[in-house]
């Protein structure tokens, strides 16, 4: 890897990540969205958190990847449902992961 | 958290909030450190990237389609569809800063999943929730990736301790309180079958950013929603 290519990534990812975090606060201002696009908006959370749930346990190199991590985060799924602390669910997937990864 | 007062909350109690999710990003932030350092990426430009990306999903991202190989257009827009949900996100907590432009600009940084997440908890968003859980994790991004980039190869492989399955749990946790009302469920199993859909096909971050329409439920006239308190599955 030439190093400066990891340079041109940080600063091109840099600005545009902060220009997306920036876009509302700065641009929008104090406006308030009508109901139907808040209510579109509102639905973003669970479906992104969702999204980022889906990619993380099956996500692989362009494929769908069944592995140790869908046992750890089933496991996890299984705690949240018993209301166990966000930190016992993460504890609980990544102990299931690496035990299943050190099995096989 | 039922001893806090329903009040305004100030940015302590956001600093509080996040304080029990903490692990996740020091333990990220060491990863990517590591992983950065270990692929090349570089100390320097890690640390740097966790100061001014601020985005642990992108970040990695990054890193990984370099290392495999790939063009650095590529690590870039897979960075940037990784994060232009963040657009979205931005405009939904847009009203809730207060102040002139550029403390807007500042304080807008401390959006992240987690922060976003937590600072809706309580029906409507909460600025001092948002900026101070956002604050909290922004310096133990930023300050494990440094600490992760002079561990150097002691974690050669931060997922033989299953740390991408914490990381997919740590989002679970945060969704899980959303999914209580119906449509919210059927937006996000949508969203879940329009990831996998694409995974197979498209570029990483595509299928997130393509579940993404999944929110346009939101535009159905009458919601029928859960009652609420009532266990979500």
């Amino acid at each position: 890897m030439v190093v400066s290519s990891a340079w041109i990534v940080v600063g091109v990812v840099g600005i545009a990540t902060i220009a997306f975090k920036a876009a509302g606060p700065v641009l929008i201002g104090r406006r308030a969205l009508p109901g139907r696009i808040e209510s579109v908006v509102g639905l973003l959370a669970p479906v992104m958190l969702v999204a980022l749930v889906v990619t993380q346990t099956f996500g692989g190199e362009k494929e769908i990847t069944v592995d140790a991590r869908v046992a750890g985060v089933g496991a996890a799924f299984v705690a949240i449902l018993l209301r166990a602390h966000v930190i016992v669910a993460m504890a609980i997937a990544a102990a299931v992961t690496a035990l299943l990864r050190l099995a096989f | 958290m039922g001893d806090e007062p329903t009040a305004s909350p100030r940015i302590r109690d956001g600093v509080r909030r996040a304080l029990p999710l903490a692990p996740s990003p020091v333990l990220f932030g060491l990863s990517f450190g590591v992983l950065a350092d270990a692929t090349g990426f570089g100390a320097v430009a890690a640390v740097v990237m966790s100061a001014t990306t601020f985005a642990g999903a992108a970040q990695f991202a990054s890193v990984s389609v370099l290392d495999a190989g790939g063009t650095v257009a590529a690590a870039i827009l897979a960075a940037i569809f990784l994060n232009a949900r963040y657009v979205a996100i931005s405009v939904a907590v847009a009203s809730i800063f207060p102040g002139g432009k550029l403390r807007r600009l500042a304080e807008s940084q401390s959006i992240v999943d987690e922060s976003w997440a937590l600072s809706g908890r309580r029906g409507r968003f909460e600025w001092p929730i948002l900026v101070g859980s956002g604050l909290v994790f922004y310096v133990l991004w930023v300050g494990s990736t440094a600490v992760g980039t002079v561990l150097g190869g002691v974690l050669e492989d931060p997922n033989a301790l299953g740390l991408d399955a914490a990381f997919a749990a740590l989002f679970l946790a945060l969704a899980a309180p959303y999914l209580r009302e119906r449509r919210a469920q059927q937006a996000a199993a949508l969203a879940a079958g329009i990831t996998l859909a694409l995974i197979p096909f498209a570029p990483a971050g595509v299928p997130i950013i393509a579940a993404s329409v999944a929110c346009l439920l939101g535009l159905r006239r009458s919601p029928r929603t859960g009652s609420p308190g009532s266990p979500w599955w």
